[in-house]
């Protein structure tokens, strides 16, 4: 086989991986044409993560539920519950790390309960987080007082707002605006920041790879390698150039990295994430083959229980307010981003990033359309029919490479 | 008139990354019984899917004749108008609509919509009288035996007038009595001019009900044989199929027994699941030594699998009592988690329901059960996962391009070599291995027998359950056997034999 084959080899049955990518890439690149460039612009392009954050938190729970082949119907009410709980806590004078702290904690002692009724008396999660979604609404309404609590000092907002700008490497520039010249300023830290970590990518991937080389395993064709890896870094060059351009690295998009990170590393690399998996694609051969199918259960429903805390926190910092209706819907955007970014509703399959890409898609599409000044109206007909499209298109290409 | 009433020609088949069925050819005569042997995996079930329509027209390349005109199904229903019908080993039953509403489900005859349930009752007596089956027509199919699900399944292609019967390894789940009742019937539908195909791994019964065969082997067809003219011994078959000779069906056996016991079970119940006074298995006691096989036979349903699964941490039951002994210490199992970590190790008879996880790869499937073996700090090394999943692809000969694999691409057999390889990777002491070569073709039982044989020689020692007597006899040291939830008693080796066997499950006796 000739070198040029292998490449175009490898790029097809690498495709369906990268097809959430490509999926996103033209919605928005479509946005851009349809809006004069302004989805894409720095700002809005930090907007696009501030505002989804609280969703994609709670995407990277809900894809492990729906792994194991459950689903968690109660993640709106519980984000609005921790929510009110940490204004409370924080107005209480305990100070933001604490709040923090003490409302994940709260969190995670509700996904317990539910998990709890779930894994061990093996109520259906369905049914069980049913129960959780109008317990933990009428919860709120109690605490709140059906009346929305905001903090009292602005270092709760900065959460949702606040960037990481790094002044000392600051280039303050003098551009045209408008016919006037105006100061805009260029922040060096987070582009500092995207190549220490494209080389810390670089390095794992390569001596990965020179690993699996050295113990005659077989690996993708060098051209490909090299091919996907200049990819990444120039995604990861243009996000870090985006927030330069702004007001720095949103301190969200820390907060989010991070999250994910943990439950990517968590769910591939880990023995715990493994059992997830094999719980999912069959709960009593799992059991036989030795693996405690409730406490996986049980410790995933709770896990999803403190990203609902992480959820609340960070829909109240944005709305800068505890409102007893907040996290509306949250639950079905998580469920919906999940699907988009292939999970099966069967179980067994998924993974932290394509929810995540899920998760964008939606939240550029609603973006997109709002900047277009399309109503709510029709941006649920939207994303109802890119869920629809989305799944349809994954079964089909699963079909097709004999997955199914 | 065209002498036959199915030809296939040229046909191939190619599934992802498989070529399942090369350039075959094959013709069936009409009004008679064809068996079509091969090893797992010889592409035996996809061209009879082929066949019947469940791959469309144009999913594969060749032709399909019937009466001499070429088909072009796109689904099952099309084959079923040209009154092919094709029984697939998972059984298609509605388990909780009675048998009347299984036998015309999909094509009730009405003329105004409206169903005439008491005609449906009165036609589908008859064709029960016809397949033998004595069961008022009202009967839940769950709750019948597997045998009587096959007669109605068997029933609901009568009540279609088909013409010819496509039956995918019609005995592999039914007893002995069953099986024999079975292949009477299939002799009797001859009879009335209906022509069948027979895939079967039992060659005692082809030999018993075939006119003519066809052998498969690596998706090719190896040859046909016409069973009255020619003179057919199951050694060619054998020879045919796994394309050598099969002088020994089972491996030379240079095991010693230890005199140690290592394991041992005393006045073992096991009660149902659902109906908790129910006793599965009522006061089992049996011993295990170091290095030994025993086997343990009897009917279905005599409780052997119920038994230990029990034994196994507590894989089945409401609850159970009795006492466990390994290396004469007590020991209770409340998870299979507990007796896997104590040295036990289990190979589920439900493959796909309960030994594997079909979804995932090979390489995931192995290491289900030893990750903590192969992780560090809950981080799992995955160069020693792998190098752990490519030494079993090696060495026990797991057929898949790679450790990648999707296990439900995989054959019957080499799908059991996955899950032997997940227990044998956590590297138990006791081998519970539950009817391990169910539906898998000789050549491939070959290499399992092997590889029990080797266990025992390194010391380790092996349960078989299994329903073969001949594979008992074959390969264990000593023979319990069971029936009705009890143990009735033990052979040893030398002293088997399958009336022997029989009357002991049967009466007790010993002779």
């Amino acid at each position: 086989m000739n070198k040029s084959n292998s490449f175009t080899d490898a790029v097809k049955a690498n495709l369906r991986n990268y097809s959430m990518f490509i999926m996103l890439g033209i919605i928005m690149l479509g946005f851009a044409i349809l809006t004069n460039g302004v989805n894409v612009s720095s700002r809005n392009f930090t907007n696009i993560f501030v505002q989804n954050s609280y969703i994609l938190v709670l995407a990277v729970g809900m894809v492990m539920v729906i792994i194991i082949g459950n689903i968690d119907l109660s993640v709106g009410s519980v984000a609005a519950f921790t929510g009110a709980i940490s204004v409370i806590v924080y107005n209480a004078g305990v100070g933001m790390f604490f709040t923090i702290i003490i409302t994940i904690i709260c969190g995670l002692i509700i996904g317990a309960f539910q998990g709890y009724w779930i894994a061990y008396v093996k109520i259906p999660a369905f049914i069980v987080t049913l129960a959780g979604m109008l317990l933990f609404r009428g919860l709120t309404y109690i605490i709140t007082n059906v009346t929305p609590i905001t903090p009292k000092l602005d270092s709760f907002k900065q959460i949702a707002i606040g960037t990481i700008s790094g002044n000392i490497f600051t280039i303050t520039r003098m551009v045209e605006k408008r016919g006037k010249m105006v100061e805009q300023n260029f922040y060096l830290l987070p582009v500092i920041i995207a190549i220490i970590a494209i080389a810390i990518m670089l390095y794992f991937a390569f001596s990965e790879r020179n690993k699996k080389i050295k113990n005659d395993f077989s690996v993708k064709p060098l051209s490909y390698f090299i091919t996907e890896q200049v990819v990444i870094s120039v995604l990861i060059l243009i996000i870090g150039i985006q927030f330069a351009n702004y007001r720095g690295i949103p301190e969200v998009f820390i907060l989010l990295a991070i999250t994910i990170g943990i439950f990517t590393f968590i769910t591939k690399n880990t023995i715990f994430g493994r059992y997830i998996y094999a719980v999912g694609g069959n709960s009593r051969s799992a059991k036989l083959s030795g693996i405690n199918s409730e406490k996986v259960t049980f410790f995933v429903h709770m896990i999803m229980g403190g990203l609902c805390g992480v959820s609340g926190i960070l829909f109240t910092a944005y709305m800068n307010s505890a409102l007893p209706d907040a996290g509306n819907l949250f639950e079905l955007d998580a469920i919906a981003a999940s699907f988009i970014g292939g999970a099966s509703a069967s179980g067994g399959i998924g993974t932290i990033i394509g929810a995540i890409m899920g998760g964008l898609i939606m939240g550029v599409i609603n973006n997109g359309m709002s900047l277009m000044n399309i109503g709510a109206n029709w941006q649920y007909v939207v994303k109802a029919l890119v869920l629809l499209f989305a799944v349809w298109y994954d079964i089909y290409t699963r079909k097709k490479s004999g997955m199914v | 008139m065209n002498e036959y009433i199915l030809e296939v020609k040229n046909l191939t088949k190619i599934f992802p990354g498989v070529k399942a069925l090369d350039s075959v050819n094959f013709k069936i005569k009409k009004g008679e019984i064809h068996c079509l042997c091969g090893e797992n995996g010889a592409g035996k079930s996809t061209l009879m899917n082929v066949v019947s329509g469940v791959y469309p027209h144009d999913s594969y390349e060749g032709k399909v004749f019937l009466h001499g005109k070429e088909t072009n199904y796109k689904t099952v229903k099309d084959s079923e108008q040209d009154n092919l019908a094709i029984i697939h080993q998972e059984l298609a039953l509605s388990p909780y609509l009675s048998i009347y509403e299984n036998i015309f489900l999909g094509h009730i005859k009405s003329k105004t919509g409206i169903i005439n349930w008491k005609q449906l009752i009165i036609d589908s007596k008859k064709l029960l009288k016809k397949v033998g089956l004595n069961e008022n027509p009202e009967t839940i199919v769950s709750k019948m035996g597997v045998g009587k699900q096959q007669l109605v399944e068997i029933a609901r292609a009568l009540s279609k007038n088909v013409e010819l019967l496509i039956l995918d390894e019609p005995t592999s789940s039914l007893n002995d009595v069953e099986s024999e009742q079975l292949l009477q019937l299939i002799l009797e539908l001859k009879k009335e001019g209906i022509t069948c195909i027979m895939i079967s791994h039992k060659l005692n019964e082809v030999m018993e009900v075939a006119d003519s065969i066809t052998i498969l082997r690596d998706g090719q067809t190896i040859c046909s044989y016409d069973c009255h003219n020619e003179n057919i011994t199951e050694e060619i078959i054998i020879q045919g199929m796994v394309g050598r000779d099969m002088t020994h069906r089972y491996p030379e056996q240079d095991h010693k027994v230890s005199s140690d016991t290592i394991m041992e079970v005393k006045n073992w119940s096991v009660y149902h699941p659902e109906y908790p006074d129910l006793a599965v298995v009522k006061n089992a006691s049996f011993n295990l030594k170091k290095g030994e096989i025993l086997a343990f036979c009897g009917p279905m349903g005599a409780g052997r699998t119920e038994l230990m699964m029990s034994i196994f941490g507590k894989a089945y039951g409401s609850h159970c009592s009795g006492e466990l002994y390994i290396k004469g210490e007590k020991r209770e199992y409340h998870t299979p988690k507990d007796a896997i970590t104590d040295g036990l190790g289990y190979v589920s008879e439900d493959r796909k329901e309960l030994g594997l996880i079909l979804i995932q790869s090979v390489r995931q499937n192995i290491s289900n059960s030893s990750l903590k073996k192969l992780s560090k700090l809950g981080v799992i090394d995955k160069h020693k996962e792998l190098e752990e999943a490519n030494n079993f692809k090696k060495s026990l000969n797991i057929k898949t391009p790679t450790v990648e694999q999707t296990v439900k691409n995989l054959s019957g057999g080499n799908q059991q070599k996955v899950v032997l390889s997940r227990c044998l990777l956590a590297e138990p002491e006791i081998f519970i291995v539950d009817e391990p070569t169910r539906g898998i073709d000789v050549g491939a039982k070959y290499e399992i027998y092997c590889i029990l044989e080797d266990l025992v020689k390194q010391g380790k020692s092996v349960i078989m359950v299994t329903s073969e007597m001949p594979e008992a006899i074959g390969m264990a040291d000593r023979i319990y056997v069971m029936n009705e939830g009890k143990i009735k008693g033990q052979l040893l080796k030398g002293d088997a034999t399958q009336e022997k066997i029989m009357t002991m499950a049967l009466t007790g006796k010993k002779e």
